[in-house]
């Protein structure tokens, strides 16, 4: 092997080596970094509570697993359920009685009680949950369980 | 023996006073520009100063975060002026290095040979509204917990790294007390330490290279420029500048508090009103207004792809703009500058207004 070979190959090892060294250093740290899955609770439905405490024109928001939905009793007394976070950004929104209309106040995005945006900012309608009422106790549950 | 005479024989303070004493700064119409990067500084000492004090009370958690504040500001003494001082020399400090870095734009003094300091600095201001973003979530209040949402939201909706970029800094699906632990983690350990590396760099590129005059002046013949020494006539004014600094941030925290808000509720709605910083109101009222589909894509992308293709712009300035190192000013980089600041200024106002 001539000298200048013998230096190239030298050269080759101690690169890869190198490289070897910071990825065994990096790779350890980067998959530290992403937090483990957490196994979701599978959750399928919830009880809310009992339909006669439930305001006509209110709302309130619950956890439904790990993600918010929001609750709403219209005027009319139907009731209605839909993923509580804002498809644009992902702030939870608010029921608009007056107007009877889901409000995103971070960004002025609007949906109306189908879920569908109509206005503002939003690119997608709002997941629908399913309403029912089980012995006077409102139940939802997610949609592609029924 | 002296005590400057000791240490001269040790660490060659001489040759360090020659340096400080040989060192010029010009003199003409825009002298003044040159305290801001100073002012700059001098704010970040005051975060490093109050926040190392906060931290001695502070508890990350999404139980004791919001608690811990209003005790360091309801009960400990002078609580209220360490978190008002490090909010609002913050808030300064943003716009101090704004400030810095507009003029530097203006003055053309990214051309050649300074290009390194143009890219440290663009990385320090990036680095400087991460500070922010991180330490504005650390009260656990409302308004912080929905900008934290929308603000990692962004950094989701990214092609291709979002997922990985969103998990890594909610530390999960979800803005949670975790996301909290790591912000804090970040804002008090991570960035400070970046930040320092980088400002160290900084400081040498402008301490070697010395001080940039815009082109005009350098056309000029060397008797008709002016100088003064850096030491003592530019270090006392700068001093004295800080000074009022300082002054200016003590009236501000006792006459103009931050309020502490309510306690963040993951399952509260949005509030009316919601809004982040000033220094991301240009960013979110431009989301507000662009609609949620834009040709084929989403809204949400188009804006920020818009952004990551101006801020690349903006930090290749030096490349791009050619005329600059043979000393010519552009004007389309003059009027794409105006444009900005004019942008920034109207989104800004326009954002607070509504």
């Amino acid at each position: 092997m001539s000298k200048q070979n013998r230096k190239k190959f030298l050269d080759i090892i101690l690169g890869a080596g190198a490289t070897a060294w910071f990825a065994s250093i990096l790779y350890p740290i980067s998959k530290y970094l992403i937090p483990p899955d957490i196994a979701d609770a599978n959750v399928t439905s919830i009880e809310v509570g009992p339909e006669i405490e439930f305001k006509r024109g209110s709302s309130k928001i619950v956890r439904f697993g790990r993600k918010p939905v929001i609750i709403i009793r219209r005027k009319n007394g139907d009731l209605k359920a839909f993923a509580a976070t804002c498809t644009h950004l992902d702030c939870n929104v608010q029921f608009k009685n007056e107007t009877e209309q889901i409000w995103c106040a971070c960004h002025n995005g609007f949906y109306d009680l189908e879920g569908k945006n109509i206005s503002g900012p939003p690119p997608r309608p709002l997941a629908k949950y399913i309403v029912r009422v089980a012995r006077g106790i409102i139940v939802i549950s997610s949609e592609d369980m029924a | 023996m002296s005590l400057y005479n000791w240490l001269n024989e040790r660490i060659a303070l001489e040759s360090m006073t020659k340096f400080a004493k040989k060192k010029q700064v010009p003199v003409f119409y825009g002298t003044v520009w040159y305290y801001l990067g100073g002012v700059s500084l001098f704010l970040f000492i005051i975060q490093v100063v109050t926040g190392i004090l906060l931290i001695l009370y502070y508890q990350p958690g999404a139980t004791t975060a919001f608690e811990s504040v209003k005790f360091i500001v309801s009960k400990v003494e002078f609580g209220w002026l360490m978190r008002e001082v490090h909010s609002w020399s913050a808030n300064l400090f943003i716009l101090f290095i704004f400030l810095h870095m507009f003029t530097v734009y203006f003055a053309k003094a990214y051309r050649k040979p300074r290009e390194l300091t143009w890219y440290s600095g663009i990385f320090l201001l990036a680095l400087a509204m991460f500070f922010g973003f991180s330490g504005y979530l650390l009260p656990w209040n409302e308004l912080a917990f929905f900008a934290t949402k929308v603000g990692s939201d962004i950094a989701g909706a990214i092609p291709v790294v979002g997922d990985f970029l969103l998990r890594l800094l909610r530390a999960g699906d979800e803005v949670s007390g975790a996301t909290l632990t790591r912000f804090y983690g970040i804002h008090v350990a991570i960035l400070p330490a970046v930040f320092t590396v980088l400002l160290g760099i900084h400081l040498a590129l402008v301490q070697s290279q010395g001080m940039s005059v815009p082109p005009e002046q350098e056309h000029l013949a060397e008797d008709k420029r002016k100088y003064m020494p850096f030491f003592p006539n530019f270090a006392l004014r700068d001093l004295l500048f800080w000074l009022i600094i300082l002054n200016v941030i003590a009236l501000l925290a006792v006459f103009f508090p931050w309020e502490l808000g309510t306690k963040a509720d993951p399952l509260a709605s949005a509030p009316a009103g919601i809004r982040p910083e000033w220094y991301f109101m240009f960013m979110f009222q431009t989301l507000k207004l662009i609609p949620a589909h834009v040709l084929f894509i989403e809204g949400e992308l188009f804006g920020i792809l818009m952004f990551a293709m101006g801020g690349i712009i903006w930090f290749l300035v030096p490349v791009l703009d050619k005329k600059a190192n043979q000393n010519i000013r552009s004007k389309l980089w003059k009027w794409i500058g105006i444009m900005l600041v004019i942008y920034i200024i109207v989104m800004t106002v326009w954002g607070y207004m509504v």
